[in-house]
């Protein structure tokens, strides 16, 4: 359903992405994984034009999006994002945040905003937040809440860019868990993470991204115990996969 | 020591003659600071929207705007208002003309607040409200700016107490506010000292009133902040 194509990106003079061409099926979860500096939130942040990309085309459902704010306001309704460091609508509480972009970008009543805001809030286990402002809430509860704020616009597709690097370890679970039970609906998600463990065990594809190309790309039998690439060998090895397995998944 | 306190006595006798004869210019003050306070907030509000629009014209309207009311006294600018635009064939009455003026000049340095306030929100806020789909102008009225007026506030209230006392400089354009009033009543009896001393208690009922009403607001807005013993 997001098909890349030839994409490049650069600030002034330093080029962050160098002709990436990925697609992404519907239903499929693709991890996106790499060293800092790769350009894996780039590459995310400009495929809902969050970041304008400087050559290529970001095709959604075989049409390409083309740089104006019609078009591309309609590709942030079909692909909703997930951020690093939540951005909870400060101003409104748990429900508030969730309702926020049925009232005002669908333009649906406020009851059945909030019947929608409570379903998903019930799903990513948070009814008992509803009138919590974000302060209050945990970074795990948060990012869940920003999930669901997510989820209640009904995207085709949802963009996370590492959801869990910005929470205390005891937190990443429950995160985990929620992107583990979209990820089994059926969702189709692309995740830029650190979490090994999620990439291996929930996505179809993972793709390895090293200095701003893709680097390797497979599924994730392959990618994890079978890597081609010596970056990517290299990588593994310094992410230290062998002892985390047990620690996290108890989590997930 | 009979003459200081005859002269004590005689003081407040004159303040509390006098003070009820101030009511009306009382309520003109008021009326001035109110519209002054009202319409400056909007026009303050419209030149940042002007400059979120990012087109040329506009935003080089609003910074022109911003320079001249910044850049010149706001004795002159109601000089100008009152005296130069019938020169030019603008005729609007006295009230009218101290209104504009007021609004004016209050408008430019609450744009400069309002401007601050916004630039101190997290980009982040901005980012996932634009990533929902939301326009510019939604995400401004729903997410940025509800936040930045609450982070306002305070400036606010500092521009809002200014707008109130800078209502005083009305008097040179014959409006029969609180000063005015003052001025006329001093030059009628010579009691200089006791007049002025009732105009600075209205003044200060004003102000110390507006003060709190402000505090109010700030603790009521201060609903989504996490509460601290510190």
């Amino acid at each position: 359903m997001i098909e890349i194509r030839g994409l490049y990106k650069n600030y002034n003079d330093t080029e962050v992405l160098r002709g990436i061409d990925l697609t992404v099926e519907d239903g499929e979860v693709v991890s996106v994984i790499g060293p800092s500096g790769s350009g894996k939130s780039t590459l995310l942040r400009c495929i809902n034009f969050l970041e304008r990309k400087s050559k290529g085309d970001i095709v959604v459902d075989g049409k390409v999006i083309e740089n104006n704010p019609l078009e591309i306001n309609n590709l942030r309704k079909k692909i909703g994002m997930v951020f690093q460091s939540f951005n909870l609508f400060a101003n409104m509480t748990a429900l508030k945040n969730v309702m926020s972009g049925i009232v005002t970008v669908k333009k649906e009543t406020k009851a059945a905003a909030e019947k929608k805001a409570r379903f998903y809030l019930d799903k990513v286990g948070l009814l008992d937040k509803v009138d919590e402002y974000p302060a209050m809430l945990s970074g795990g509860q948060q990012q869940r809440v920003a999930i669901a704020r997510t989820l209640a616009m009904e995207p085709e597709a949802v963009l996370f860019d590492e959801p869990t690097s910005a929470l205390d370890p005891e937190l990443v679970g429950e995160v985990l868990a929620v992107m583990k039970d979209l990820a089994n609906d059926g969702m189709t998600m692309v995740v830029v993470t650190h979490e090994m463990t999620f990439a291996r065990d929930v996505s179809d594809k993972v793709v390895f991204l090293s200095d701003g190309k893709i680097a390797e790309m497979g599924a994730p039998g392959d990618l994890f115990n079978r890597p081609k690439n010596g970056r990517l060998k290299n990588f593994l090895s310094r992410m230290d996969l062998a002892d985390k397995p047990e620690k996290r998944s108890a989590g997930v | 020591m009979y003459e200081t306190i005859a002269g004590i006595k005689s003081f407040f006798m004159i303040v509390f003659n006098y003070a009820p004869m101030f009511l009306p210019s009382v309520w003109i003050t008021l009326e001035l600071s109110i519209f002054s306070i009202l319409l400056g907030t909007i026009c303050g509000l419209i030149v940042n929207l002007l400059k979120m629009t990012k087109i040329g014209v506009l935003v080089a309207v609003a910074d022109i705007y911003v320079a001249i009311i910044r850049g010149t006294p706001l004795l002159l600018q109601l000089f100008f208002i009152f005296y130069g635009l019938p020169q030019i064939g603008i005729t609007i009455d006295s009230f009218l003309s101290a209104v504009v003026g007021l609004a004016l000049h209050n408008g430019a340095y609450i744009s400069e607040i309002f401007r601050g306030a916004i630039q101190a929100i997290d980009r982040g806020q901005n980012e996932a409200a634009r990533a929902m789909g939301m326009t510019k102008f939604q995400t401004f009225r729903t997410v940025v700016f509800p936040q930045a007026f609450k982070n306002a506030v305070p400036a606010l209230g500092n521009q809002f107490l200014l707008a109130i006392k800078d209502s005083s400089l009305a008097s040179i354009i014959t409006i029969a506010e609180l000063m005015t009033k003052a001025r006329e009543f001093a030059a009628a009896t010579y009691s200089v000292f006791p007049i002025y001393f009732d105009a600075a208690c209205y003044y200060m009922l004003l102000t110390f009133v507006l003060a709190r009403l402000l505090n109010m607001l700030e603790k009521r807005l201060r609903v989504n902040e996490r509460k601290t013993s510190l």
